[in-house]
């Protein structure tokens, strides 16, 4: 920048020369520079003021734009931030202990119509009812044209039918996708998974929901997306098949209307299979009955729901109790003469037997009424209650089904001794199979209460001691005999040493009183004996076996032999070794040879 | 010293901008990429659930009894049985080797006896 000196010489000289004020050249140079010094000054404050207006006002355009932008676009889900975590939607896999699947998902289609987009409604509609012969043509066509936006076709389709659907090509009928439920073993082990259907329908997807059984009793955990892991049970499938092959011929075998089935882990309370028949298939799970008796409903869960009078098979527990209680030992002699008159009651044996003095061995042996009555009254009332009531024959079974809870063993409630009497050999009283097998599983554990579950256990927890183990070997031994001497002979397997005591109870009639040839037999059998691993329950309803002129209606006829073949069938697949029982060593070389 | 500044400064701002430009459409062909692989896997994952569907449905007990009995001339499977476990003495050891000579488990009949 140049300077232009206040008092320019030449100026100066030329102003004193003519008589001017030299001052008032310098006065005017300073006022002069001054004023460009002003000048340059506002300038740049006005640049700069106006290069701040614009940034400010560029910023604030590109934020404005930017919230436009955001206010004006669709929402879209946030991204995960983690590989891999992604949120699996999918209802968790219901798997055996072995992990071969029992329910899984499978992607299908809703279709759904927006009738206002159809362009033929009359052909759509004829052509829709082609394809599914429960849609009526001209219901179907009234309803797409009576001004509805939207309504729902179908539920499920096939890919078959989707194709078909699509083959209609009109533009009115959509799909939306579903998940759906599949039991791809069809009958297999229905009662315990229950069944599953849509709860909460939208467009593009909707909820599954369990409605029975074990989908029901663990929705939470199986619709809970951060577990995706598939929830074990403890059903073998291979084990689940054979008994319920077994135990379906064996009821058409003996005419029975019914029947149930509970193999359990005598250490663990692990339920490896639970049959019952008849059963319905989950993936078309039937209505349920509203007239008659539930209970004749396929949907009804006789190992479970099923609450029956289990007759002589409670004795063993009477005579645990005693023997626990230190009163008899298995060789004390009973008064077992028949009849036994309580006041205005009189106790009698099946087909009026008189077994006369008998051991407690014998007593259950030959399933003695009189002597069981005489055992529990030694015992008495409120410690027959009680060690009952430990085994959990009173409460219902804590099993992971919804169905469970509801059905409460019949208990009397009031106990005189008529009451300890009929309970000591399992009349008046009704409990499930489900009861039952967890209380012989603890007779067969050597003492330790057993909590059955339908979850695979990593570890077995030992329950509380109902028994000392002396006293249950002692039972073991009685179940044992029952089968080598006594009523359950059919049950003498080779190979496998079973133990266990027959029941037949009379239906109650719901007039009141009895029926007379309608009953429910019971085998509680627990195996091997040497070294007790399962307990297996199985119950007929009202069966009879008609092969000889007289119906025969005991357990020893009907439910024994069945269980006989079931145990027959499943213990090889338990990777059980066979020994050789009483007198019948295990003729290994012959079949070998063969 | 002060031109200096300023060119380098407006050097490295062209710089980063360029940088900060190229970075934002690799990342946003990263996302683009990562929903593919992300589609592609549910899809496959779909596809995979429909197979284990399938094979536990071809697996099923009934359908591989159903098997098992109409290919009973060829396989004779049977229920497994309490005679068919054997105890391990049961098991023969391989025959001792005759005169040093070996006998070759694979040669047939006419070769071991002449």
């Amino acid at each position: 920048m140049i300077r232009v000196p206040l008092r320019p010489l030449a100026r100066i000289l030329s102003a004193r020369q003519k008589g001017e004020n030299p001052d008032a050249i310098e006065r005017e140079n300073l006022r002069l520079r001054n004023e460009g010094l002003r000048d340059r000054a506002r300038t740049r404050a006005e640049g700069r003021l106006l290069f701040m207006g614009v940034a400010f006002f560029m910023i604030f355009s590109i934020i404005g734009v930017r919230m436009g932008l955001l206010a004006s676009t669709e929402p879209t889900e946030p991204r995960l931030a983690l590989p891999g975590s992604e949120i699996s939607a999918n209802r968790a896999d219901i798997v055996d202990r072995n992990g071969r699947i029992l329910a899984t998902n499978l992607q299908t289609y809703a279709l759904y119509a927006h009738p206002q987009d159809m362009i033929e409604p009359a052909r759509v509609a004829r052509e829709l009812a082609k394809l599914f012969p429960d849609m009526d043509a001209e219901a179907m066509e009234r309803r797409f044209t009576d001004g509805r936006k939207f309504m729902w076709l179908r539920k499920k389709l096939s890919p078959e039918q989707m194709q078909a659907v699509h083959d209609i090509g009109d533009p009115g009928l959509l799909f939306g996708s579903r998940q759906m439920r599949l039991y791809p073993n069809g009958h297999l082990a229905a009662h315990v998974l229950g069944g599953a259907s849509f709860g909460a329908e939208g467009v593009s997807s909707a909820e599954v929901i369990g409605i029975a059984g074990v989908e029901r009793f663990e929705d939470e955990r199986l619709r809970d997306p951060n577990q995706t892991e598939p929830l074990a049970l403890s059903i073998d499938m291979t084990i689940q098949a054979a008994i319920t092959d077994v135990l379906d011929a064996g009821m058409k075998q003996m005419n029975a209307k019914g029947a149930a089935a509970v193999l359990m882990d005598v250490h663990t309370g692990e339920v490896l299979s639970l049959v019952s028949l008849p059963d319905f298939d989950p993936n078309d799970r039937p209505t349920p009955i509203l007239t008659g008796d539930p209970g004749d409903s396929p949907l009804f869960n006789r190992a479970v729901q099923g609450v029956y009078e289990l007759g002589s098979t409670f004795k063993i527990f009477t005579v645990a109790n005693a023997m626990q209680l230190g009163l008899v030992t298995p060789d004390t002699v009973i008064d077992g003469n028949s009849p036994l008159v309580w006041g205005k009651y009189r106790i009698h044996e099946f087909e009026s037997h008189n077994y006369g003095y008998q051991t407690v061995s014998e007593v259950i042996e030959n399933s003695s009424n009189v002597g069981t009555a005489r055992i529990a009254l030694q015992v008495g009332g409120e410690r027959q209650k009680s060690f009952m009531r430990s085994l959990g024959l009173f409460d219902p079974s804590p099993v992971e089904l919804i169905e469970a809870p509801g059905a409460r063993p019949i208990v009397p409630s009031r106990w005189p001794e008529i009451v300890t009497i009929t309970t000591s050999y399992g009349h008046g009283i009704a409990a499930s199979p489900m009861n039952l097998a967890a209380a012989y599983a603890t007779i067969a554990n050597g003492g330790s209460l057993v909590t059955p579950t339908l979850l695979r256990r990593a570890n077995a927890v030992p329950g509380d001691r109902v028994m000392s183990e002396d006293t249950a070997h002692k039972a073991i031994d009685m179940l044992r005999a029952v089968v080598t001497k006594g009523t359950a002979s059919y049950a003498r397997i080779p190979g496998y040493p079973v133990g266990g005591k027959t029941g037949t109870a009379d239906k109650p009639n719901p007039q009141g009183g009895y029926y007379n040839d309608r009953v429910v037999n019971t085998f509680a059998s627990i195996f091997p004996t040497n070294d007790p691993k399962y307990a297996l329950i199985l119950t007929l309803d009202e069966p009879s076996d008609n092969t000889m002129s007289r119906a025969r209606r005991t357990a020893g006829w009907t439910a024994v032999p069945v269980a006989a073949e079931v145990i027959r069938r499943v213990a090889p697949l338990l990777g059980l070794r066979p020994v050789a029982t009483d007198n019948q060593p295990v003729d290994v070389m012959a079949s070998v040879g063969e | 010293m002060r031109p200096f500044i300023y060119v380098s400064s407006f050097i490295a701002v062209m710089v980063l901008a360029f940088w900060a430009y190229r970075e934002n459409y690799a990342t946003q062909a990263m996302l683009r990429e990562v929903s593919a692989l992300n589609r592609e896997i549910s899809g496959m994952r779909a596809k995979f659930d429909m197979q284990k569907a399938e094979w536990a449905y071809l697996t099923r007990p009934e359908r591989l009894e159903r098997l098992v009995n109409s290919n009973f001339d060829r396989l004779q499977l049977l229920p497994m049985d309490a005679a068919q476990f054997g105890a391990p003495e049961e098991v023969t050891y391989p025959p001792e080797p005759l005169f040093g000579l070996t006998i070759d488990p694979n040669a047939s009949q006419d070769e071991l006896i002449p």
